[in-house]
């Protein structure tokens, strides 16, 4: 058998696939992408190396500012907004009620969705003439607060990032559904005899025990929201005025539009730079927490 | 199992039945969207601007569908997103069911690295590699083409089924292939004729998996692809939108037709579907 295995032909077979693939598309643009961060190249003809020129432009460009601090907004809106829900829902549809399994099939509906069809269809609820939002609000009297909600530099912000944080809910709530599942029962058993209530027992054993799966969550809500890209792309574009503007989408016009591959570069470096780093203080703060429990 | 054993049972139905309410005014809120996206691509604008927003539609106009589908080219839009999306099924679960076993089976120096190096490929965002990909696809002449996304889509797709296939690979038992070898039957086949057919479930997690990343993805097709003879669901709905700005049917149309395919396989497969989703999440 291991004669077999150790085939070094059949391994190179194997492999050489998916690794050509994996290398050429994956690992030589990151490459690529860090070499073009420290040009300045229109995308035509050939660049000249300016060093790290186009990261100092970064922090003074107050565009790109906006638009960090915005996906910052978003990343805290989501562990703070978002994660609490799916929480919430996770310890309730866990605790067995009747058509548990319905309810998370029905919550998990939006992930599945294509982006664009989730932005077209909330495009439609905040149209100032005919969305349902609008609508409901002039129904039930309160004319004065229907509003632009996508035109407007008050609300783009806001109105773009609550079907991003919505769309999501169902994801995290499965992840913990699931790992609130994966508990002993045994655990709550002993709870429920010693005279602890559901939410005292959420409380001090469920969520303590689900902190593994909690650390996943907020890193994938964190770099998540760094990385975000589509629904800001359908519903707004970043604008009006860049008012609802992210990374993933000045990354985008500033290459393809403005013609700066270089300095477009350099954000899609930051963005990398920023999950490593966020995910890893994530992580750090997990840990820490535990350590001071023990 | 009551955990409510303290609590007066009056107190406990009251409490349950709020319970209740707020579940079911969530799954009203999860599944309004489509309801609502459903009954406008059946109605003609006086209905949505005005006469029934919410209604059911009074006379159901399937000629939205047909404006979308021909006049709107959502039907060779969908046709594009199921080449490209099958396409990078095929490709994906054969390259990473060979690479699968290679790293799990085989014995040979930097298995584990090999490994690791992989799995660092679930980190990256598209981000990175988008501007650097456009570029070579550029300089190879191959953008507006169904190769420039069906080669990036298979390739970020990779990493994930590698992790899943690998997993479910540890797990087989080994004797057959054993017992395979012993009957003097090569690499190649027992790979062919024993491994592949075992995975059969794992194919099933990813072939899911990808069809969603493929089927909805938007920032590389918006990139990649300008010549609406290659426009996938997603950029197409996009200029479909532009299109018919002012006729709302139509777009509902395009959004129905671009979301039916997944909301049959969720229908049929929602266990398989919620797994291949959170799978990579709890090994990675």
């Amino acid at each position: 058998m291991d004669r077999v295995l150790n085939n070094k032909k059949a391994i190179v077979f194997f492999l050489f696939p998916a690794m050509v693939m994996f290398i050429a598309v994956i690992i030589v643009p990151i490459i690529m992408s860090l070499y073009y961060s420290m040009q300045d190249w229109s995308g035509f003809g050939k660049g000249t190396f300016i060093g790290l020129a186009n990261y100092k432009g970064l922090i003074s460009d107050p565009i790109f500012v906006k638009a960090a601090v915005n996906s910052l907004i978003l990343a805290v809106a989501s562990v703070f907004i978002q994660l609490p829900i799916s929480l919430l829902l996770a310890l309730v549809l866990a605790k067995g009620v009747k058509f548990e399994k319905s309810f998370v099939t029905v919550y998990f509906v939006p992930v599945i969705i294509s982006t664009v069809v989730i932005g077209q269809l909330w495009m439609k609820i905040y149209n100032y003439d005919y969305g349902i939002l609008n609508l409901l609000l002039r129904s039930i009297g309160l004319d004065s607060w229907a509003q632009e909600w996508l035109g407007d530099t008050k609300n783009a912000l806001g109105a773009t990032f609550i079907p991003i944080i919505w769309q999501y809910i169902g994801y995290h709530m499965l992840l913990m559904y699931a790992g609130i599942k994966s508990i002993s029962t045994d655990v709550f058993e002993a709870a429920v005899i010693d005279g602890s209530s559901w939410w005292n027992t959420s409380l001090k054993i469920t969520i303590p025990m689900l902190k593994p799966v909690l650390n996943v969550s907020v890193i994938f809500a964190v770099t998540g929201a760094l990385k975000v890209f589509d629904l800001v792309y359908v519903l707004t574009g970043g604008g009006p005025v860049h008012a609802s503007e992210v990374i993933g989408t000045y990354m985008v016009s500033t290459i393809f539009k403005g013609n700066q591959y270089g300095y477009g570069s350099a954000m899609a470096i930051f963005v990398i730079l920023e999950c490593f780093v966020l995910s890893i203080l994530v992580g750090f703060l997990f840990r820490e927490r535990e350590g001071a429990k023990r | 199992m009551s955990r409510h054993t303290t609590v007066s049972s009056s107190k406990r139905s009251i409490s349950s039945i709020l319970m209740y309410a707020a579940l079911i005014v969530v799954a009203f809120i999860q599944l309004f969207p489509l309801y609502w996206m459903f009954t406008f691509s059946l109605k003609d604008n006086s209905e949505i601007f005005g006469g029934n927003p919410l209604g059911i539609p009074t006379k159901w106009l399937w000629s939205n569908y047909s404006n979308a589908l021909l006049g709107g080219n959502v039907g060779h839009y969908f046709i594009n997103s199921v080449i490209v999306t099958a396409a990078t099924i095929l490709f994906t679960v054969i390259f990473s069911v060979m690479a699968s076993y290679a790293l799990t089976r085989m014995v040979f120096k930097i298995r584990k690295q090999m490994n690791s190096f992989f799995i660092l490929g679930l980190t990256v965002p598209l981000h990175s590699a988008l501007l650097p990909i456009f570029v070579m696809l550029r300089n190879l002449k191959m953008v507006n083409s169904y190769w420039a996304l069906i080669i990036p889509y298979s390739a970020f797709a990779i990493p994930m089924a590698i992790l899943i296939f690998s997993g479910f690979m540890t797990s087989l038992p080994r004797e057959l292939e054993e017992a395979a070898c012993i009957d003097g039957c090569s690499i190649y086949r027992i790979f062919f004729s024993i491994i592949m057919p075992l995975m059969r479930p794992a194919m099933a997690t990813v072939t899911i998996f990808t069809f969603l990343q493929a089927w909805n993805e938007l920032m590389f097709a918006v990139v990649f692809i300008s010549d609406v003879r290659f426009k996938t669901l997603t950029v197409g709905i996009q200029s479909l939108a532009g299109q018919y700005t002012t006729d709302w049917g139509p777009i509902g149309a395009g959004l129905m037709v671009a979301t039916i395919p997944t909301l049959i396989i969720y229908a049929f497969m929602s266990k398989k579907v919620q797994d291949s989703l959170v799978v990579g999440a709890v090994k990675g």
